[in-house]
């Protein structure tokens, strides 16, 4: 997928101000959190499951090219063929050329954040091969050609009466809103692709290197469907998604559905080896595809620790900036705060200025993260690269200058401080706001800024520290 | 040099390590799969039966209990009855032999073409932790059984409850040998479910929209 992500802000403003996002993206809070809330307290020793999960995910990152390597020698065994692409179009290009030696005009895809990447929809129906999504919110996003926007509940941000219209268009049958009766004409419509596709594609939450398996977690049973049916399977999956047993891949399952929908387990894991075995029904053709489209370049650097996240999505969900502009305002695949980082990582810091600005640093992503990625840090590292590198506008670097250069004079700055905070005093009037302030029209384009009191803390302060307090609080 | 080389030198190179990995690297690797130890798990000071069955309906799978193998086909049929479900089903092999005409009803072993409304199965184990079966595929034991009919009922020894997830694997490691994998090893809680929608939550997205276990004691 194109990376889009240049317009954040401009994209950002009208997000806010759509009515229909905005009650979307309220339930997501009241469904999610919540239930994510509900689900750890079922885990007592919660902090002790996610340090494990933190570990297990390191520990395959830190000898990665050994277990990348036991994971092919176990899949081959089994009969899987393993392909290493290290672009997307690498991953297109491969898929492509399997359809072709396969023969394949139609296939079924269960959700996979890893093709959307790659676009990899546009390449096959490039190729004249007919993609059908069969996972509801991915199915329903490409009736309407839009790209998701969360990477679990993908089409969060359309209302019943959006998808009833657009089921009444694109399938020819009476209009109904019921998302129960929605549910089943999808179903009803997409039987006959599950039965009649030649090839299906599926991601992989994981892949196991102790026995060679991929691993996909889903609630519709399509994904079950897409591994079964087709008489050719395709997973497609990232390098850092190995882990190295059964047992590790058994403590990630406690926390990713509990993380991500706020369920205890999700409805099917399935976890797959080899294509079919001598007289049983299912795919006789098993290719893996693994994907680094820059994931190595993390490794061995500060923004390491980001290759062990496992798409629970719990960082978007309890994120207020993603609360309040939603998905696609972060222009590619992966939004919210995990999505600011690897967009700026695996699609290129200039491609994404604004992304690691789009934080409050409010470190709810950081608390909820099941593998204890430090988000907030690694956001601020990346500004602070940006900053090196002279990717910010003059005027934030000038601000920044000009205010170190009086932050380390302290008389100065107490004097700039007090003129400042008697002239905002000033400006707030009877009122006490401020309607518009120069170089932060940004801030009071939408809203008042509140005008300060006129005293500044270090005269407050000065005026009211007592001796005796003053001499143990000298730090404040 | 080929995508497979580049990937993992750039690997190797990104941690500092150059050439092959090294006999220590590899045995570390292979030392940690073979003891494959388990990791903290939640407590469970509770009894495997009362809480699959606690969990099992929290997943709105119902259940219930039997005797031993031959009350199966009076319980299904009762259970089928009462839901006004269709009184003929597609089976796996293992259970073909019982007699399921004189519960008045039409079974046939044989695999899904994809029309059959209720499927019955074995399962390999019932994980009570979480309410969740775990079935594995192959030739006997076709996967689209509990997948593609609108009910799935799965037939299950008691004795063949286990606490959590770590026990299913290692009673998998034992029986049928610790590197052999099925083709497909499938977890199923309960029915399908979608909330794509509004988040409105749906059961019966494209798999079965109910999950019936039957439980034998004996
Ligand atoms: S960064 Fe953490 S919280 Fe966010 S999706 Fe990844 S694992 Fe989940």
């Amino acid at each position: 997928m194109q990376i889009a992500s240049m317009h954040f802000k401009a994209r950002a403003g009208g997000k806010l101000a759509d009515v229909k996002l905005q009650a979307a993206l309220r339930k997501l809070q009241g469904n999610f959190v919540k239930g994510r809330a509900e689900r750890m307290l079922e885990l007592d020793n919660f902090e002790e499951i996610r340090s494990a999960a933190a570990a297990i995910r390191d520990r395959t990152l830190a000898n990665l090219d050994t277990y990348l390597q036991t994971f092919e020698r176990n899949a081959t065994s089994r009969g899987a063929v393993v392909h290493w692409a290290e672009t997307i179009d690498d991953v297109n290009r491969i898929v492509c050329e399997l359809a072709g030696i396969y023969g394949v005009t139609k296939v079924i895809k269960s959700k996979s954040m890893v093709s959307e990447e790659c676009a990899l929809n546009d390449a096959l129906e490039g190729a004249g091969v007919q993609v059908v999504e069969t996972d509801l919110g991915e199915y329903i996003l490409q009736l309407a050609k839009e790209p998701p926007s969360h990477i679990i509940a993908p089409v969060i941000h359309k209302g019943r009466e959006e998808i009833a219209d657009l089921f009444a268009e694109k399938h020819h049958l009476p209009r109904q809103s019921d998302p129960a009766l929605l549910t089943r004409e999808a179903r009803e419509q997409l039987r006959g692709h599950f039965l009649s596709a030649d090839m299906g594609i599926s991601g992989a939450n994981f892949v196991v290197a102790e026995t060679g398996s991929t691993v996909i977690v889903t609630n519709e049973g399509n994904g079950r469907m897409v591994t079964t049916l087709p008489r050719v399977h395709v997973a497609i999956t990232g390098i850092e998604k190995v882990v190295a047993t059964r047992e590790d891949l058994t403590t990630l399952l406690r926390l990713l559905p509990r993380s991500a929908t706020g369920q205890t387990i999700s409805n099917y894991v399935s976890v797959t080896t080899g294509p079919a075995q001598a007289g049983e029904a299912g795919p006789q053709h098993f290719h893996i595809i693994l994907l680094d489209g820059g994931r190595s370049k993390l490794l061995g650097t500060d923004m390491q620790p980001m290759l062990r996240c496992i798409r629970c999505g719990a960082c978007m969900n309890h994120c207020p900036v993603y609360q309040s502009v939603g998905g696609h305002a972060y222009g590619w695949v992966y939004p919210g705060p995990m999505g600011s980082i690897l967009t700026s990582t695996l699609g290129g810091m200039e491609n994404a200025l604004d992304l690691p600005q789009a934080s409050t640093l409010c470190n709810q992503c950081g608390v909820v993260c099941p593998v204890k990625i430090p988000l907030p840090e690694l956001m601020r590292k990346l500004r602070e690269r940006q900053f090196v590198k002279g990717l910010r506008p003059w005027s934030e670097r000038a601000g920044l200058r000009l205010w170190r250069y009086a932050a380390e004079r302290p008389v100065l700055y107490a004097r700039l401080t007090r003129l400042a905070a008697r002239l905002l005093k000033l400006m707030g009037g009877n009122a006490r706001l401020i309607h518009r302030l120069p170089f932060a029209s940004g801030w009071t384009g939408g809203r008042d800024m509140p005008a300060p009191a006129g005293k500044t803390f270090r005269e407050l302060y000065a005026r009211r520290a007592k001796p005796e307090f003053a001499a143990t609080g000298a730090r404040g | 040099m080929n995508s497979r080389d580049a990937i993992l030198s750039r690997i190797r190179a990104a941690q500092g390590r150059a050439g092959a990995p090294s006999a220590p690297e590899t045995a570390a690797v292979a030392t940690y799969i073979a003891a494959h130890p388990s990791g903290p798990r939640p407590p469970s000071d509770w009894d495997p039966l009362q809480r699959l069955r606690e969990r099992a309906l929290s997943l709105t799978t119902t259940l219930d209990e039997v005797a031993d193998l031959a009350a199966v086909p009076a319980a299904v049929a009762r259970y089928l009855r009462n839901n006004q479900l269709p009184l003929n089903a597609v089976c796996w092999a293992e259970l073909a032999a019982l007699d399921w005409t004189s519960a008045g009803l039409q079974i046939e072993a044989r695999e899904t073409h994809g029309n059959d409304l209720v499927g019955i199965t074995g399962a390999f184990c019932a994980i009570a932790e979480t309410g969740t079966l775990m079935l594995l595929s192959g030739a006997d034991t076709p996967g689209a059984t509990s997948l593609l009919p609108e009910t799935h009922i799965a037939v299950l020894p008691r004795s063949r409850i286990v606490r959590g997830m770590e026990d299913a694997w290692a009673l998998q490691r034992a029986e049928c040998g610790a590197d052999a994998m099925p083709r497909a090893v499938n977890f199923i809680s309960g029915p399908s479910r979608t909330a794509d929608i509004e988040q409105t939550l749906v059961l019966g997205a494209h798999g079965p929209y109910r999950v019936h276990l039957v439980i034998i004691a004996a």
